[in-house]
C-alpha cells in the first residue's frame, strides 16, 4: 500500500535542519503500523511530508501509494488518491458549515477520480448514519467546521471525515493528544470500525495507551529522522515501561 | 487661509454651473440651504483629514468620467422576491418597469412629485438629517446631493410592511451622472425592508435619510453591482427613536471608486443599530471606502459595525469608523470590527477605527485586522481533497461570513452569498 524508501526531508526555510534522514517503511494492505518516538524525532514531519504540506523539501528517497509517486502530487491529489491525514490539531474554519465542508470534500474527491458526485439526499443519509456511530449530533454537523468544538469533538470530527472520504491509507497524527479516556475509546472505536483488508493505518503516537485501543500489527521507533527499531505490539509496551533511553542508546 | 481661499474658489467655480431643480417653496428653500452649507464648507479635497485615504476628485469634477457598461450574464438580484420594485434607469424613473407606488401599510411617492407639494413629513425630513449629520464632521458631497437631487423615492411606513421595497438602479448609458435622494419615515411600531441594487450610473450619488420613530424597524440590504468602472458616493443618515432597530448591510463588487458613508444618530433609549458591509475588489483601480459614524445619545443603545473586505491585484480598501458616546449615554454597548483579507502583496487596507466616549458606564470595543489566507486552513482543506482554488474560495467566503450573518432574512442572505460565489468563480 505505502512504500517509503530512504526518505530525506529538510525544512524549506532552513536547509541546515534535516528532519527525516533516511526513513524506510513498508505498509501492506490491511495492516496497522504504529510509529512512536521522542519529541523532535520527526513523527509529525513524516505525516506532513506524506500529505504534502508546504514548508518541507524532500532531498532524497521516495514515497509511493499503490505504486504512485505521492511526492509529485498536490495535497488534494494525494487525498483523491486515497491518502488521509487526521490532524493533531484540527483547524477551525468559521463561516463554513461542517456539512458543507464534508460534502465539498467528498464530491471534490469523487470528481477527481472521475466518479459521479453524491446527491444531496444520499450524502445526508450517509453522513447521518456515520455521525451517529461517532456520537456526533445534528448540531455539530451544522456548526462551522471545528469552531467551538471540544478536543474530543474535534478528533471525532476527524474520524467522521475519514469515514466519509473512505481513504485507503490513513495517517493518524497524535490523535490521542488532548483526549480523556472515554473520548479516546470513542475515537479508537471509530477507527477500528474502519479497519479492513483494503485499508491501512499509520498511527503516530507518543504513548502506548492509544495502542491498547487501536491494536497495531507493527510498531516502529523513530529517532532522529530514522526508524531505529521495528517490532510487534510488545515494542510499544517496552517503551511504556522503560522509556526511549534504552532504545536510543542501543541505536547509537 | 490661502488654502481655504483656494478651496472656496474651486467650490464656487464648480457650483457656478449648477441650477437647482424646480419645486415648491419648501423644496427650493431646502436646496438653497444645502447649497449654502456646501459653499461654506467647500468641496472636499485629498487634503481634508476625512478624505485622506480616498481621493474625491473624480466624484466632484463637473463631467463624470465615463464607465463602460458591463454584463456578467447574471439574472437581476432579488427578482424572485415578492417585492415592490421601483426602477431608475440612469437616474430616470421608469414607470413601465416599476410596480405601482402603493402597498399595505405604506405610502410611496417620487421625490420629483413630493417636491411640488406640501407633504409635511417629507418636507420636515428632506435635508434635515443630512444637515444635522454635518457635525462634527463635514460631509459636503451629501449637501451637494440634497441641493441638486431632482428625484428619488419617498416612503412612509405606517405599519408592518410585508413586501420589501426594492430600488433598482440600472446603468445603460456610459456617461450618466446621477443624483438620487431617498427619504424613509418609519412611524411608531412600523417596519420596512428596503433593498437597493445596481451601479445605477457611470457616476452615482445617493443620499438616504431614515427617520425611525419609537419601536420602528428598518432593514436595509444593498448590493452595489459588478460594473467595473462605475463610481459611487452614497450617504445614509439615520435617526433612531426609542427601542427602534436599524440594520443595514451592503455588498460591493468591483467599481473603480465607492465611498459609502453611514451616519447614525441614536436618540431614543434602547435602540439597536447594526451596519455591516462585505466588499470584494480585484485590480489596481478598485478603491472602496466605508466611512461610518455612530453617535450614542441615549441610554442602553446597542451599535455594531462589521466590515469585511477581500482585496486582490492591487485593490485598496478603506475603513473609517467611529463610535461617539455622549455624556449621559450610559450602558451603551458599542462594537466595531473591520477586517481585510489581502490575497496578494499588492493590495492595501487602510483603517482608522475611533472611539470617543464621554459616559463612564459603557462597554465599547473595536478591532481591526488585516491578513492573508490562513495557510494552515488552506492545507487542511486541500488535505481533504478540496482543490486549491476551491479551498481559497471557501476560506474567502468564510472570512466574509461574519458580515453576511448581519442580514436577518436568510433567503436574501443566501442570494447574496450565491452572487459572491459567482464572483469568485468568475475571477478564478
Amino acid at each position: 500500500m505505502l512504500e517509503i524508501n530512504n526518505l530525506h526531508a529538510e525544512l524549506e526555510s532552513d536547509a541546515e535542519v534535516t528532519i527525516l534522514k533516511g526513513l524506510t517503511l513498508s505498509i501492506k494492505p490491511g495492516e496497522v503500523h504504529a510509529i512512536m518516538g521522542p519529541n523532535g524525532s520527526g513523527k509529525s514531519t513524516l505525516s506532513y511530508v506524506l500529505s504534502g504540506k508546504d514548508g518541507y523539501s524532500v532531498t532524497a528517497g521516495s514515497a509511493m501509494l499503490e505504486g504512485v509517486d505521492l511526492l509529485e502530487m498536490e495535497p488534494e491529489e494525494r487525498a483523491a488518491a486515497g491518502l488521509f491525514l487526521a490532524f493533531q490539531y484540527p483547524v477551525e474554519i468559521p463561516g463554513v458549515g461542517n456539512m458543507t465542508f464534508l460534502r465539498t470534500a467528498v464530491n471534490a474527491q469523487r470528481k477527481a477520480r472521475g466518479e459521479e458526485e453524491l446527491s444531496a439526499g444520499d450524502f445526508l443519509k450517509e453522513v447521518r448514519a456515520k455521525a451517529k456511530d461517532l456520537q456526533i449530533d445534528a448540531d455539530m454537523l451544522k456548526r462551522p467546521v471545528n469552531v467551538g468544538f471540544s478536543g474530543g469533538e474535534k478528533k471525532r470530527n476527524e474520524i467522521l471525515q475519514m469515514a466519509m472520504l473512505e481513504p485507503k491509507m490513513c495517517i493518524l497524527d497524535e490523535t490521542d493528544s488532548g483526549l480523556d479516556v472515554d473520548a479516546m475509546k470513542l475515537v479508537a472505536d471509530g477507527v477500528n470500525a474502519l479497519r479492513s483488508e483494503n485499508r491501512s493505518f499509520l498511527v503516530i503516537t507518543h504513548y502506548q495507551r492509544l495502542l491498547d485501543h487501536i491494536k497495531p500489527d507493527f510498531v516502529h521507533i523513530l529517532a532522529d529522522g530514522k526508524i531505529i527499531k521495528s517490532g510487534g505490539p510488545e515494542l510499544a509496551l517496552q517503551v511504556e515501561n522503560n522509556g526511549y533511553a534504552d532504545l536510543l542508546a542501543g541505536a547509537a | 487661509m490661502a488654502l481655504a481661499k483656494l478651496k472656496q474658489d474651486a467650490t464656487l467655480a464648480r457650483l457656478a454651473g449648477i441650477t437647482l431643480p424646480d419645486g415648491a417653496t419648501w423644496a427650493t428653500a431646502a436646496r438653497s440651504d444645502a447649497l449654502a452649507r456646501l459653499s461654506a464648507m467647500g468641496l472636499p479635497t485629498r487634503r481634508d483629514e476625512y478624505w485622506r485615504y480616498t481621493d474625491p476628485a473624480s466624484l466632484i469634477v463637473a463631467d463624470a468620467p465615463p464607465a463602460a457598461l458591463f454584463d456578467n450574464g447574471e439574472a437581476p438580484l432579488f427578482a424572485g422576491v415578492d417585492r415592490i420594485a421601483l426602477v431608475f434607469v440612469d437616474g430616470v424613473f421608469d414607470a413601465a418597469q416599476s410596480d405601482d407606488l402603493a402597498g399595505a401599510g405604506i405610502e410611496i411617492h417620487r421625490l420629483a412629485d413630493v417636491a411640488q407639494r406640501d407633504i409635511h413629513w417629507a418636507k420636515d425630513l428632506y435635508g434635515t438629517l443630512e444637515s444635522r449629520g454635518q457635525h462634527p464632521v463635514e460631509r459636503p458631497l451629501a449637501a451637494l446631493n440634497t441641493a441638486v437631487a431632482s428625484d428619488g423615492i419617498v416612503i412612509r411606513a405606517t405599519g408592518p410592511v410585508q413586501k420589501p421595497v426594492h430600488l433598482v438602479y440600472l446603468h445603460q448609458s456610459e456617461t450618466s451622472d446621477v443624483t438620487l435622494h431617498n427619504l424613509v419615515r418609519i412611524e411608531a411600531g412600523a417596519s420596512l425592508t428596503l433593498l437597493e441594487t445596481g451601479p445605477g450610473a457611470a457616476r452615482l450619488s445617493t443620499c438616504l435619510e431614515v427617520d425611525i420613530a419609537d419601536g420602528g424597524q428598518f432593514h436595509h440590504i444593498r448590493a452595489q453591482g459588478s460594473d467595473h468602472e462605475r463610481r459611487a458616493v452614497t450617504h445614509c443618515f439615520a435617526q433612531l427613536g426609542a427601542e427602534s432597530v436599524f440594520k443595514s448591510f451592503t455588498l460591493t463588487f468591483n467599481g473603480v471608486l465607492t465611498r459609502n458613508e453611514c451616519v447614525i444618530d441614536m436618540r431614543g433609549d434602547d435602540a439597536v443599530a447594526h451596519v455591516a458591509g462585505a466588499c470584494v475588489g480585484d485590480g489596481g483601480d478598485f478603491h472602496h471606502d466605508d466611512t461610518v459614524f455612530v453617535t450614542h445619545d441615549a441610554l442602553r443603545g446597542e451599535s455594531r459595525q462589521v466590515f469585511k473586505k477581500v482585496l486582490r491585484n492591487g485593490a485598496v480598501g478603506v475603513f473609517q469608523g467611529k463610535i461617539l458616546v455622549k455624556q449621559g449615554a450610559q450602558k451603551t454597548d458599542g462594537y466595531q470590527i473591520s477586517q481585510s483579507l489581502l490575497l496578494d502583496e499588492d493590495s492595501q487596507f487602510l483603517a482608522k477605527p475611533e472611539l470617543e466616549i464621554y459616559a463612564d458606564d459603557v462597554a465599547c470595543s473595536h478591532g481591526s485586522t488585516t491578513g492573508a489566507i490562513d495557510e494552515t486552513a488552506l492545507f487542511y482543506l486541500r488535505s481533504r481533497g478540496v482543490p486549491m482554488e476551491a479551498a481559497r474560495n471557501l476560506l474567502t467566503l468564510s472570512f466574509l461570513a461574519e458580515a453576511l450573518a448581519e442580514i436577518e432574512d436568510q433567503a436574501l442572505a443566501a442570494e447574496l452569498q450565491t452572487r459572491l460565489e459567482g464572483w469568485l468563480a468568475r475571477r478564478a
